[in-house]
C-alpha cells in the first residue's frame, strides 16, 4: 500500500539527505518525497509518499520519529487530508486541431496553459495524484516530450497543526 | 571565558568529566592535539583510527562512560568508521571528534577531505558538522547528551581546522534539552501492569534479557523480579552479565549458538517477556517458527524495535529499570506468587539431558572450551572478557559463566574482527580494578594487533589468550558443515610466530600446545600483573557446537 507522511524536521544543512538516507539504509519505498519551508524558517516540512506493507510502514513513521531532527510524524489519511501535487507538460501538437484539443481538456482539468508554441503547448496541472494522471494520461495521445512534477505535499483538514494532530498511526488502503 | 575552538573542545571534555581520550593526531587536528598537549587530560596514542575507536567503545561498554576518541580528516576520519559502526549496533556511547579540511576548502576535494559526516550519517546516532566557532560549546554538549541518554549510540563531531582557531566565547550549558527528542519516554503504568496478568495466565514463561538490561543499569531489578516471579530466564549474547549464569533459573545464552535447553525453552515457552533486546536474527533463527506458542511482551526504550521483526502480544516502551521497578513493586505490595515448578521440572530435565559439552581431549591440540572454562575459574567469573568475532567468540560466550553485567564485551550486531584487543585496552584502563581478558582467534587478532604497541608502551596489563587455529575458524565451520568442507581462503598458514611477536613488542609471551599446561599458563600471566600472550595452539578442525544452522528453527539444532 501507498501512504502519505507529514514530517516536520529542523531545518538543519543536511536534514532531507538525512531522512532520504534512512530510506535507503533501511531499504524502503519512497514513491515521492517534497520538501520545502514553513511558516517558521526554523522548519521543514517534508511529505513523503512511501510503498510499503503495514509492518514496513509502521516501521517508517518509527525510524523517522526517532531521528533527532524530527519533530513530528503524522499520516495523511485520503479522507483526513487535502493532498496536491503540481506537475509541468510539455506536450506535442501536430495541428490546429489538436491544440484546440488540447486546450479543450486542460480546461475540463482546470490546467493553465503556461506557454503556447506551433508545436509545443506547456501545460501546468494541480491537484491530486489521481487527477494529475488522469491529464497525464490523457495528454499522452498527443505525445509528451517531458515532464516535471512536485511530488505530493498534503495538509490534514480542520483547525490542527501537525503539532497538534495526534500522533497515532491508522492506515487506510488507498 | 574567550577560548579557541580547540580549546573549547579540551574544556568541554574536562566539563564532560572525560577521564581518557583515545586517538591519533593528524593535520587538520594539529590545533586540538596543541590544546591537548597544554591541558593534563590523559590520551592514549593507538596505531590506527580503528583502534581508538574501539578502545573508546571498550571504555564505554566497561564502565558505563562515554567513551571518547580524536581523529584527523580524511582517512582519519574513514579509519574510525567501523569503530563507529560497531558502536552503533551495539548502542555503545561514543563521541567520535574528527578534525576537518577550512571551511574555505570543504568541497574543493582539499588534501585529506572527505565527507566524515556524509559517511557515517547511517553509523551514528547523530553528526555534526561545525561551521561556525559559536556553535562549538552548544555542539560538544548535544553530542555527550545524545551519546548517553536514550538508546545510546555513538556521535561524530566534524571540526574544520578554521574552527578549531577561531576564538569565541566558551559558554557550556549544565544542562540541555532537544526539541521533539525524548530520550526517556514517561512509561505507562498501566500497560506495564498489564504485563503480570499475562504472567498469570501463562504456564511455562521465559524472560530474554538482552544488552539493554546492561545500559539500564537493571541487573539488580531483573534479579529481583526473576527472584519473584520465578520465571527461568536466557539472555542474548548482549546481554550476557545482566543476570548471573550460575543462577538455577538461567538458561545460559540462546540463539544460533546458545544452550539447547534455552532454545527448547523458547520454543516451547508460552510466553516469552523480550527485555532490551531486539530479535536478531542470530537469537531467533527462522523468525516464521519463532517461539510458535507464546505470546509476546516485548519491553524496550526504543519504540520502534517493538513489532518490527516478531509481532507482539503486549508492548511496552520505556526504560528496563523502571518497568522492570513497576513490576516488582506490584507483586510486592499484592503479594503476588507465582507457580511455575512443572515447567522448571522440563528445564531441569533438558539442562541434564543436554549440557554444553566438549571432549577433554589432547588429540590434535588444546580444547578451546577448556581454555575459556579455565579462565572463568581462575577469575571466579568476575573478569572482563572480551570476545572476539567467530568461533573464540562464540566459546567466550558459552564457556566462562558471566555472573556481573559489563564482564562481557563483544561486537555483537556488526560482528567485527579485530575489534576485542583495541576493546580490551579501554576495558582495562576504565576499569583497572579488573582482569582483562582477551579471548581471540588469530584470524581477528591480525586485524588489529598493531595496538601491540599501544599496549605495550602504555604497560596495560590485558592477558591475550590467542585461539590459534591458524583458521578464519567459524567460517570453515560453515565451510566444512554446508560447503563440503571446501575451505575456500579460510586457512591462515603464513601466520607469523605470535610468541616472538609479543616479543618484538616487549611484550612476555608463551606457547600452550597440551590441556594440561592450559591452567598454570593463564595464571601465570594473571599474576603477571604486565601485558601477556598465551598463543594457544588449539585443535585445528574444533567447532562450535551445539548450532542452529542459518535459515533453521531454533530447536532445530545440531552439534
Amino acid at each position: 500500500m501507498k501512504e502519505t507522511i507529514g514530517i516536520l524536521v529542523k531545518n538543519h544543512p543536511g536534514v532531507l539527505s538525512r531522512i532520504a538516507g534512512l530510506f535507503t539504509r533501511r531499504g524502503y519505498n519512497i514513491v515521492s518525497i517534497a520538501a520545502g519551508t514553513t511558516e517558521d524558517p526554523k522548519y521543514t516540512r517534508i511529505t513523503i509518499v512511501a510503498e510499503g506493507d503495514k509492518r514496513t510502514l509502521d516501521q517508517i513513521v518509527h525510524q523517522l520519529n526517532k531521528q533527532l531532527d524530527v519533530i513530528k510524524v503524522i499520516v495523511l489519511g485520503r479522507d483526513e487530508s487535502v493532498r496536491r501535487e503540481l506537475a509541468l507538460l510539455k506536450i506535442e501538437i501536430k495541428s490546429g486541431m489538436e491544440r484546440l484539443e488540447v486546450m479543450e481538456i486542460a480546461n475540463a482539468f482546470r490546467a493553465n496553459i503556461v506557454d503556447i508554441g506551433k508545436k509545443i503547448i506547456t501545460a501546468e496541472v494541480t491537484g491530486p495524484t489521481e487527477k494529475v494522471n488522469a491529464f497525464i494520461s490523457l495528454m499522452s495521445e498527443f505525445g509528451i516530450k517531458e515532464i516535471a512534477r512536485t511530488g505530493k505535499i498534503a495538509l490534514s483538514r480542520g483547525p490542527m497543526s501537525i503539532r497538534e494532530e495526534k500522533e497515532d498511526i491508522e492506515w487506510e488502503e488507498e | 571565558m574567550r577560548l579557541t575552538g580547540a580549546e573549547m573542545v579540551i574544556e568541554a571534555l574536562k566539563r564532560e568529566n572525560v577521564e581518557i581520550i583515545f586517538g591519533i593526531p593528524g593535520g587538520a587536528m594539529i590545533p586540538v592535539y596543541d590544546a591537548l598537549y597544554k591541558s593534563d587530560l590523559k590520551h592514549i596514542l593507538t596505531r590506527h583510527e580503528q583502534g581508538a575507536a574501539h578502545a573508546a567503545d571498550g571504555y564505554a561498554r566497561a564502565t558505563g562512560k562515554v567513551g571518547v576518541c580524536f581523529a584527523t580528516s580524511g582517512p582519519g576520519a574513514t579509519n574510525l568508521t567501523t569503530g563507529l559502526a560497531t558502536a552503533y549496533m551495539d548502542s555503545v556511547p561514543v563521541v567520535a571528534f574528527t578534525g576537518q579540511v577550512p571551511t574555505s576548502l570543504i568541497g574543493t576535494d582539499a588534501f585529506q577531505e572527505t565527507d566524515a559526516t556524509g559517511i557515517t550519517m547511517p553509523i551514528t546516532k547523530y553528526n555534526f558538522l561545525v561551521k561556525d566557532i559559536k556553535e562549538l560549546p552548544h555542539v560538544i554538549k548535544e553530542a555527550f547528551y545524545i551519546a548517553r541518554s536514550g538508546r545510546p549510540g555513538p556521535v561524530l563531531v566534524d571540526l574544520p581546522k578554521d574552527i578549531q582557531n577561531a576564538e569565541g566565547e566558551f559558554d557550556y550549558p549544565d544542562n540541555i534539552t532537544i526539541e521533539g527528542y525524548i530520550p526517556d519516554p514517561p512509561v505507562s503504568k498501566r500497560e506495564v501492569l498489564r504485563i503480570l496478568d499475562v504472567i498469570k495466565e501463562s504456564k511455562k514463561p521465559i524472560i530474554i534479557a538482552g544488552g539493554g538490561i546492561i545500559i539500564s543499569e537493571a541487573s539488580e531489578k531483573l534479579r529481583e523480579f526473576v527472584n519473584l516471579t520465578k520465571i527461568p530466564i536466557t539472555t542474548t549474547l548482549m546481554g550476557l552479565g545482566s543476570y548471573p549464569e550460575t543462577d538455577e533459573l538461567s538458561l545460559g545464552m540462546l540463539g544460533m549458538h546458545g544452550t539447547r535447553y534455552a532454545n527448547y525453552a523458547v520454543s516451547e515457552c508460552d510466553l516469552l517477556i523480550g527485555i532490551g533486546m531486539r530479535f536478531d536474527d542470530r537469537v531467533t533463527g527462522k523468525i516464521e517458527k519463532f517461539a510458535p506458542h507464546a505470546k509476546i511482551v516485548h519491553i524496550d526504550l526504543d519504540k520502534a524495535e517493538i513489532g518490527k521483526l516478531v509481532n507482539t502480544f503486549l508492548g511496552v516502551v520505556g526504560d528496563a529499570k523502571r518497568v522492570l521497578n513497576i513490576l516488582n513493586e506490584e507483586i510486592k505490595s499484592k503479594g503476588l506468587s507465582f507457580d511455575f515448578s512443572s515447567w522448571h521440572e522440563t528445564l531441569r530435565e533438558w539442562k541434564e539431558k543436554h549440557p554444553l559439552k566438549y571432549d577433554l581431549s589432547d588429540e590434535g591440540g588444546v580444547k578451546p572450551q577448556y581454555i575459556v572454562e579455565t579462565v572463568g575459574k581462575l577469575t571466579n567469573h568476575k573478569a572482563i572478557i572480551i570476545g572476539e568475532v567467530g568461533q573464540s567468540q562464540m566459546w567466550a560466550a558459552q564457556f566462562y559463566k558471566y555472573i556481573e553485567p559489563r564482564t562481557h564485551l563483544s561486537s555483537g550486531g556488526l560482528g567485527t574482527m579485530g575489534y576485542g584487543l583495541p576493546a580490551a585496552i579501554g576495558a582495562k584502563l576504565g576499569r583497572p580494578d579488573k582482569i582483562v581478558v582477551d579471548i581471540s582467534g588469530d584470524g581477528s587478532f591480525q586485524m588489529n594487533l598493531q595496538e601491540l604497541a599501544t599496549i605495550s608502551h602504555n604497560k596495560i596489563p590485558i592477558v591475550i589468550a590467542l585461539i590459534n587455529n591458524e583458521y578464519l575458524g567459524m567460517v570453515r565451520q560453515w565451510q566444512e558443515l554446508f560447503y563440503d568442507k571446501r575451505y575456500s581462503h579460510t586457512s591462515l598458514s603464513g601466520n607469523p610466530d605470535f610468541v616472538k611477536l609479543a616479543e618484538a613488542y616487549g611484550i612476555p609471551a608463551k606457547r600452550v600446545t597440551k590441556n594440561e599446561d592450559v591452567e598454570s599458563a593463564l595464571k601465570e600471566a594473571i599474576e603477571s600483573g604486565t601485558p601477556y600472550l598465551i598463543d594457544f595452539i588449539v585443535k585445528k578442525e574444533e567447532n562450535v557446537f551445539p548450532m542452529v544452522p542459518a535459515g533453521a528453527a531454533l530447536d532445530d539444532m545440531i552439534g
